[in-house]
């Protein structure tokens, strides 16, 4: 973005407001920029589920997943649920934490004050989400095969699948983020406030644990929440088709995983915009 | 202390393409308002913290806004900048309601605030750079870096500058959209003298390049040496107004004679301190033909700013 823009104008106020998508691309380009300059965010981001995956792996490595019907191995079994857990990761978790922290910071106060639409600042977070859970989710799953072992799918159906739960699941993450930024007061407590909800969703989603291993009131309760729907859809992606019978309701329930994630996406989308705010909430 | 306001050294202007014709020579008052405020209002919880102000700002000029900290000074500013809502008054600013105005409307202000510690892993240069995008006619980014010093820190994260060099990058930040109108709160605060100096220029030129600024400061030297009018608000809101040589009234400014005689310290306001201090030599000098603690003081606009306040403290 640098030198190529010309900035010189002739006198006049005819210049015309530029339009939103440039803007959301030079906002993009700030984000990467911004977010590859904090090493330790970086490296937290990447290697998370790639470590989880490894911990659990290792300390469950001896146990196979699964009942008569098939058995697979550990690191098979749990891999959906640390693609899961990442995209939520990165895009509820980083921009719930990192947008009540630009908050706090002044950087959405001083983009108020320019002609800056919030669609774009929100434009370029949903870039950035996009740029990271790509490059995270390609390396869990290069890990995953080549230190694991683990049978990455081979058909075209199966890898639809994985693209539309990725994107949609992506999405909603994103939007239920920006909404949820604003539940911090401060941009220190942030990480405070965001991150036990996401470890919650978590247990209970059977990311950590099967799933069909939780107690019925708790797969009810994750049910609620998008995360369970999304390690489900990831589930159909990187499991044999027989490892159904082990779902709760013994099928992989695509429209059900369409239906909710897009629920929330609305609701999400609805709170967002009626929640944004540019400046703190006891900033007057 | 001296209180007359220095002429400055008509510096070229910020910028060559300004677009509102050539650069005056002074403050001009009659291209029309650029900020209109009546009766202005705003509290929060119990305290009234802007109470009925009035203020106008024509275009082209600087006025420095005045008054003691929770005066109303920030609040007031961030309801014309269309941060804050407000509770009662008419506010235009550049012909609209800040509260309902649109992104065109922001694209012809500039806005300084206090503290900031955002964008710290960007550079100076990205920074000002991708600020001038979001404008549809901005200034040359690289001649705006060079305009208030940073072209050598232009290659420097946010981080790792100085108060002073951050406070200029709020600047730069500020005016790279090519504002009409730029609101400045207390933009000096934490400078050297010499980088204050030098800030002063800028602002100068930016005036004469036809921009009508708003500035909140502290620092009365540079409410007299930037600003065309003063405003003095107080409680919420104007006490006194004018220009920095007339605040306060012809009364102000009269020079004080001060002086000891028979160990008692005497103080007198006269338009003549010379004939008084000649009669003094001729009838309170010692045997040193010295007047004890000799003294004559014209008031600066601190002095008279400070009047002001102690005058409202015992009405």
């Amino acid at each position: 973005m640098s030198a190529a823009v010309d900035t010189r104008v002739s006198p006049g106020r005819a210049g015309r407001l530029p339009g939103l998508a440039p803007l959301a691309l030079v906002r993009a380009g700030l984000e990467l920029r911004q977010f590859w300059r904090e090493r330790d965010a970086v490296i937290f981001v990447f290697a998370y589920p790639i470590v989880m995956l490894a911990i659990f792996s290792s300390v469950f490595g001896s146990e196979d997943q699964g009942t008569d019907v098939a058995q697979i191995g550990f690191a098979q079994y749990f891999l959906p649920g640390m693609v899961a857990t990442g995209i939520v990761l990165t895009s509820f978790q980083s921009l719930a934490v990192s947008i009540a922290v630009e908050r706090d910071d002044g950087t959405l106060r001083r983009l108020r004050a320019t002609p800056l639409p919030a669609a774009a600042y929100v434009g370029g977070k949903v870039l950035l989400t996009l740029a990271t859970s790509v490059v995270q989710t390609a390396l869990l799953l290069a890990v995953a095969a080549l230190a694991f072992d683990v049978p990455l799918p081979t058909d075209a159906g199966r890898w639809a699948t994985f693209a539309w739960v990725f994107v949609l699941g992506s999405a909603t993450g994103t939007i239920c983020g920006v909404g949820f930024s604003s539940l911090p007061r401060s941009g220190r407590s942030a990480s405070a406030v965001v991150t036990p909800v996401v470890l919650v969703l978590q247990f209970v989603s059977g990311v950590f644990f099967a799933f069909f291993a939780l107690p019925g009131w708790m797969q009810t309760l994750a049910s609620v929440f998008p995360l369970k729907w999304i390690a489900q859809g990831m589930r159909s992606v990187f499991l044999p088709d027989e490892m159904a019978a082990l779902e709760t309701s013994g099928s992989w329930q695509h429209p059900a995983t369409a239906a909710v994630l897009v629920a929330w996406l609305i609701v999400g989308l609805v709170v967002a915009v009626r929640t944004f705010r540019w400046r703190r909430r006891d900033d007057g | 202390m001296t209180s007359t306001t220095t002429p400055s050294p008509a510096p070229p202007p910020a910028d060559p393409r300004g677009r509102r014709g050539t650069p005056a020579t002074g403050p001009r008052r009659s291209s029309g308002e650029a900020v209109r405020v009546r009766g202005l209002a705003k509290r929060y919880g119990t305290k009234q913290a802007v109470d009925g102000l009035d203020l106008d700002l024509a275009t082209g000029e600087i006025v420095a806004v005045l008054g003691p900290n929770g005066a109303g000074k920030t609040t007031t500013i961030e309801i014309l900048e269309g941060f804050r809502d407000r509770d009662g008054g008419d506010v235009r600013v550049l012909g609209e309601d800040p509260a309902r105005a649109g992104r065109a409307w922001r694209a012809r202000l500039g806005v300084v605030a206090q503290d900031s510690r955002d964008q710290a892993e960007l550079t100076v240069a990205e920074s000002v750079r991708s600020t001038a995008r979001y404008y549809p006619a901005p200034r040359d980014p690289d001649e705006v870096v060079e305009a208030v010093g940073l072209a050598p820190k232009a290659g420097a994260r946010v981080r790792s500058l100085s108060g002073g060099q951050r406070r200029r990058l709020d600047v730069a930040l500020g005016v790279v959209g090519h504002p009409e109108l730029l609101f400045l709160d207390e933009p000096t605060t934490g400078f050297d003298p010499q980088a204050r100096r030098t800030f002063w220029d800028l602002v100068l030129r930016l005036r004469d390049a036809g921009t009508t600024i708003l500035l909140t400061t502290h620092d009365l030297a540079e409410a007299a040496h930037l600003a065309d009018r003063v405003a003095v608000v107080r409680e919420g809101r104007v006490v006194a107004e004018g220009t920095p040589e007339s605040l306060g009234g012809p009364d102000a400014r009269t020079p004080l004679v001060t002086w000891t005689a028979d160990g008692v310290r005497h103080a007198e306001r006269t338009d003549a301190p010379t004939a008084l201090a000649a009669h003094l030599m001729a009838t309170a000098a010692g045997a040193d033909g010295e007047v004890a603690d000799l003294c004559i003081t014209r008031p600066s606009l601190e002095d008279v700013y400070l009047g002001l306040l102690a005058k409202e403290d015992h009405a």
